[in-house]
């Protein structure tokens, strides 16, 4: 395949993001909620890595940590061979061109009091990008990338509807041409006709300007449709990644052939077994002992509450985080 | 991927759903504060309170006119006093001595050629008619500045809290509390009552006291705000872009959270004049003469027992006080039921 010879373009290596828990007037740190645990993976140049996983599992700050939104624990995110988390102000403000982010909710994402055009052209102000003059036509060259017109640049985001608001956010964050994009479930808010529209326009600019995304979601169709490869995370660990037709033909994880059962087939007449899981997603801030999933998994032996399991490559690109996976 | 313009005949739907022109107004001020000022035009009360207002403004810009000062160039805020003895003269009694200028309009209305004391005089000979003009400009002055000097105070101390947050933000919140505590007219008295003999009697003291323990609530207010701004996706999309923390500052999270603030503030207005009067009243403040409602009310004290005789030295100038002060409490009133959520989409 094609992708094997794209270049590592994103190395997140055990990544780790504990967020204190504080008690009494001392404030004194009682535990700590284990967010995201020990996560490393790729992202190549050009791809989409999907990444689905419940509510709470991790994987928005995972993306938020990436861009340092949220300081991580520990681990490195390197990318072009820089580690991101240890750049300094001035370099951290010149990497921050490279890498931008869509956030879930439209009627969020935009600031109320500022035309849509200013939003999209602040970027390329504070990098001091060409000429005001130069910026401004930068700023028309990208909304009509999303399917915008010039005579919206100057409209308030709520003129706009969510969709409509979703573009100028997506706008806003290729205003500066980066490399990567963290999509944060981009579609998720939006009506299904909606999301088709903007998953396309996702997909056309990667093409066009080649960019490679990190697309989180909970939605596995959109995530089918849109990923190269896709990695699975349960309760801030990764449970399984691998290219996309592989992941959701021969899933490995226990976890992720339950999340692929629960996929809807548009057919009623189609039987076929659901895989359903007992119990709930336990409490990060006391995660069970040994793999993670062990008290729901159907296929727990012993091992699986005493030691956890390695995230290790089972097939060519194909990784898996269990005991019993083969 | 272009946006279509939908084609047909539309005329059906634009009567269904009735569409409104959004004017340049309310872009600037947004949606949701267009539509609190709006609510304010729409509610009784607050029409009520912004006419008092408005009339106050109007006394104030037109006070020399209303009330001329005795000679063109004299400080007019300095009451013309009509002699010296003790015992207040009645309304309608004649200027003697020390006498301004009739004002065009007294003739006309009144059909009198002598100028008298319409409100009578208090002790000292003060002519309370133009105390209680004069005082209109106090009461102005006094109010926006101690209003505004307290939200600067209170604005700033509260970004800082908010913006450093952790133990910064805990031990500002904490000092705010303690200054709570205090009883604030009490405190500013004291304040005041220092500060009188090294600074002079004049305007200064009694605000300074007032913008020193005035200043809390606007910065517990605004932290409020800012910490829920601060966590909105428009200021991490500023951050992931690169924006400096104090842009980020002043440009997106201020103007979102500072609305409910100055909400705060026009309200306090009224409050801080009755303060102003409070201490002016207990004798602490300007010099003796100066055109000032509490200042007239203090005169009032001495005379107290036999008030059936002397009622105008309290009834003009309190008057003009509560009406004053109704004119924001109504509007601050008003301002609050539109504010009011559960209010959205009624007015």
């Amino acid at each position: 395949m094609e992708q094997k010879l794209a270049r590592e373009l994103i190395q997140v290596k055990n990544l780790k993001k504990y967020f204190p828990v504080k008690e009494g007037i001392l404030q004194r740190v009682k535990d700590y909620v284990k967010a995201v645990d020990d996560v490393s993976f790729v992202v190549r140049e050009g791809e989409t890595l999907g990444m689905v996983g419940e509510s709470g599992c991790g994987k928005t700050t995972v993306g938020r940590t990436m861009l340092r939104l949220i300081e991580p624990t520990a681990g490195s995110v390197i990318i072009d061979d820089k580690d991101v988390l240890k750049l300094s102000g001035q370099e951290m403000k010149t990497m921050r061109r490279n890498m931008q982010i869509i956030f879930q909710d439209p009627y969020a994402s935009l600031d109320p009091r500022m035309p849509i055009g200013d939003s999209v052209m602040e970027g390329l102000q504070i990098h001091n990008v060409g000429t005001s003059k130069e910026r401004y036509e930068i700023m028309l060259d990208t909304l009509k990338k999303v399917g915008l017109e010039d005579y919206h640049a100057k409209r308030y985001p709520h003129e706009f509807s969510g969709g409509q608001r979703q573009r100028i956010g997506i706008a806003r964050a290729l205003a500066l041409r980066p490399k990567f994009i963290v999509c944060d479930e981009p579609v998720s808010a939006l009506d299904v006709s909606i999301q088709s529209q903007v998953l396309n326009i996702l997909k056309d600019l990667q093409q066009e300007f080649g960019l490679t995304y990190l697309f989180i979601a909970h939605n596995l169709s959109v995530v089918e449709h849109i990923s190269n490869r896709v990695a699975v995370m349960y309760l801030g660990k990764m449970v399984e990644l691998a290219d996309r037709d592989e992941l959701f033909a021969k899933p490995l994880h226990p976890y992720t052939r339950a999340l692929m059962s629960a996929i809807p087939i548009p057919d009623p007449s189609l039987k076929r077994e659901r895989l359903i899981l007992k119990g709930d997603v336990p409490s990060p801030l006391n995660p069970p002992t040994g793999c993670r999933f062990h008290p729901r998994c159907p296929i727990a032996k012993s091992i699986c509450s005493q030691e956890q399991p390695e995230f290790r490559e089972v097939y060519p690109d194909h990784w898996v985080a269990c005991w019993e996976a083969k | 991927m272009t946006e279509t313009t939908p084609t047909g005949d539309n005329s059906l739907l634009e009567a269904t759903f009735a569409t409104r022109k959004i004017g340049w107004f309310e872009k600037f001020v947004g949606p949701e504060n267009f539509r609190i000022l709006v609510g304010l035009l729409k509610t009784p009360a607050s029409i009520i309170g912004l006419s008092l207002i408005l009339t106050y403004v109007v006394i104030g810009i037109l006070a020399p006119v209303i009330a001329p000062p005795v000679k063109p160039n004299a400080d007019p805020y300095s009451i013309p006093r009509d002699g010296f003895s003790s015992d207040p003269k009645p309304m309608g009694s004649e200027w003697k001595r020390n006498k301004p200028p009739e004002p065009f309009w007294y003739k006309p209305l009144t059909g009198n050629d002598k100028w008298v004391h319409l409100f009578g005089t208090s002790e000292g000979q003060y002519d309370i008619f133009y105390y209680v003009i004069w005082g209109v400009r106090t009461a102005f002055f006094t109010g926006l500045l101690v209003t505004f000097a307290t939200l600067v105070i209170g604005v700033i101390y509260g970004s800082i809290s908010a913006y450093y947050g952790g133990m910064v933000d805990n031990i500002m919140m904490r000092l705010v509390d303690v200054l709570m505590i205090l009883p604030s007219l009490l405190a500013a008295l004291i304040l005041a009552a220092v500060l009188t003999p090294r600074i002079g009697k004049s305007l200064i003291p009694v605000m300074t006291a007032l913008i020193a323990f005035g200043w809390m609530g606007y910065a517990r207010i605004i932290r409020g705000d800012i910490l829920s701004v601060k966590e909105r996706d428009y200021v991490l999309a500023a951050r992931v872009v690169g924006v400096k923390d104090s842009r980020i500052l002043f440009r997106h999270i201020i103007p979102n959270a500072i609305f409910p603030t100055l909400v705060l503030a026009s309200l306090a207005i009224g409050d801080v004049v009755l303060a102003f009067a409070a201490l002016s009243f207990l004798g602490i403040g300007t010099e003796v003469g100066y055109a000032d409602w509490g200042q007239v009310l203090s005169f009032a004290r001495n005379w107290i027992t036999a008030l059936d005789q002397y009622w105008y030295i309290v009834v003009w100038p309190g008057l003009a006080l509560v009406f004053f002060v109704m004119g924001w409490n109504l509007l601050g009133d008003a301002l609050r039921d539109v504010l009011d959520p559960r209010m959205r989409g009624r007015s």
